[in-house]
């Protein structure tokens, strides 16, 4: 059986060791669920349902908001978590300095 | 003789101690580094150049880091004398840097290319005096010297899934154990303190130390979002994003485990400035590896531990780089650049605590005189924060 990583037992992902491939049985901590996307070396399954908005938590504190709903055994990556921080591109209006010659 | 952890080192007249014997060839500007660089050249591998682009052309706070970075090496414990190499028109003051060197008590030269007469001069010039002092170094023996002597630069690059979950938290227990026998450890990478700041904080050993380092955060965060876009892609940077690192808190919670599970946060200090307590010191550098590794290295850190999952081959040109990486793929396809690997303990279950001890013997040989991978490689890479432009 595959194994994820749980680091705190406050996580909602776990950390797969080694590809795991849609359809296979992981082993997460005392856990085990179905994978339901192909899930990278490194990268995150779900270990439940995540609602939009809600907190993603690895090492017992939060790394970022869910920007889309996460079932249990998806793949947790860029494409549905989104960063707390440095937003400048919410929180800014971007300055535009003259560069060369006006 | 000591009792305790002890390392051969280089016990120096101001009370610090090395864990190497350099020649430093300082070039004043930009203008001067190619002289430099031959000069340091001639002496290899005694012989360490600072090849930088600034030092002149600067304003404001730009021009002080410059100068107090290039000083800090100068009286760095690592370095036993040192040849500066001014254009001469500069802003940089040569006299200043070589003082910085004559105050702590190494001999110093200052070669002028404008003074000499040319490149050619220069280099002849220096490259007599560089022999000179290689020669007088030559004879300086090591002598047993306490682990609390240390001043360790903990630092990570290149990270991937496994730096969070392995390499990290085994250096962190390195800290802890230095820290535990009097030792001073240093973390740098505000950036990527970032996310994880509530746990620094709440090891600060006053009130003011840790809201200081909030402050510090607060303003680099500020800088970052000023430029109106989203830091993810450089925070984490693509690489990062690859191996598994999905936003910078992550990379943050992940990171911040190598300055320890327990040590108190002592002090935080500005660029490249001394690192003066024992315990754990948050350093205000840039994430980018070389500048941060050039600052802290610049505060005192005679030795760096610096852990990587994708695997990076940087060094420093006066302190030992150790590379340690969790990553078992890393640990064989970039062996040339690993001193240690610890992938073992996601593989096949070494402890944390194990893996630091190590850890432990290596720095402590690596202290002694042992190169490392980046030694024997030649990499010596060297680059100053900067944060203003170029006027």
């Amino acid at each position: 059986m595959i194994t994820a990583i749980v680091v705190h037992d406050g996580d909602n992902v776990a950390t797969a060791l080694e590809a795991i491939e849609a359809g296979q049985t992981v082993s997460a901590g005392p856990a085990r669920l179905t994978a339901i996307d192909a899930i990278p070396r490194g990268h995150k399954i779900a270990l439940r349902d995540i609602a939009a908005g809600a907190a993603v938590v690895k090492y017992g504190s939060p790394i970022g908001t869910a920007s889309s709903p996460i079932a249990a055994g998806a793949h947790v990556h860029t494409h549905n978590v989104a960063s707390a921080r440095g937003r400048g591109d919410l929180h800014a209006a971007p300055r535009s300095p003259d560069i060369g010659i006006p | 003789m000591t009792s305790g952890p002890a390392f051969l080192g280089y016990a120096r007249a101001d009370g610090t101690v090395g864990t190497r014997n350099h020649v430093l060839v300082v070039p004043t500007v930009i203008c001067s580094a190619v002289v430099a660089e031959r000069i340091a050249a001639a002496i290899a591998p005694v012989g360490a150049a600072l090849p930088h682009l600034a030092g002149c052309g600067q304003i404001g706070p730009d021009l002080t880091v410059t100068h107090e970075t290039l000083a800090a090496y100068a009286r760095h414990p690592n370095v036993g004398a040192v040849i500066v190499v001014a254009l001469g028109c500069e802003q940089v003051v040569a006299q200043q840097i070589a003082d910085a060197a004559r105050h702590a008590g190494r001999p110093a030269h200052i070669v002028s290319i404008q003074g000499e007469g040319g490149t050619l001069r220069a280099t002849a010039r220096g490259i007599e005096i560089a022999r000179e002092l290689a020669a007088s170094l030559d004879s300086v023996e090591r002598s047993w010297c306490p682990a609390s002597s240390l001043v360790l630069s903990v630092k990570c690059g290149g990270s991937d899934y496994t730096s969070g979950l392995a390499s990290n938290p085994a250096v962190g227990r390195l800290a802890d154990t230095l820290v535990d026998l009097g030792g001073a450890v240093v973390l740098g990478e505000i950036a990527e303190i970032m996310g994880a700041e509530h746990l620094l904080a709440a090891r600060a050993s006053t009130p003011a130390t840790g809201a200081q380092l909030l402050r510090v955060i607060s303003r680099v965060e500020a800088e970052a979002m000023a430029l109106g876009v989203d830091i993810r892609g450089t925070q984490p940077s693509p690489g990062n994003i690859r191996g598994g690192l999905t936003t910078i808190e992550e990379k943050s919670l992940g990171a911040t485990h190598k300055a320890g599970e327990r040590t108190r946060l002592e002090d935080v200090v500005g660029y490249a400035a001394p690192i003066a307590k024992r315990g754990l010191t948050v350093m205000d550098t840039p994430g980018l590896d070389v500048e941060s590794v050039t600052g802290m290295v610049g505060g005192g850190a005679q030795i760096v531990v610096f852990t990587t999952g994708l695997g990076t081959p940087t060094g420093n040109p006066i302190a030992p780089v150790i590379k340690v990486t969790g990553n078992s793929r890393t640990a064989q396809t970039m062996a040339d650049n690993i001193d240690v690997d610890v992938s073992g303990i996601l593989t096949t279950g070494e402890s944390f605590d194990v893996a630091a001890r190590r850890l432990f013997t290596e720095m402590l040989e690596v202290a002694s005189g042992r190169p490392t991978a980046a030694e024997r490689l030649g990499h010596r890479e060297f680059a100053i924060y900067r944060r203003n432009p170029t006027i």
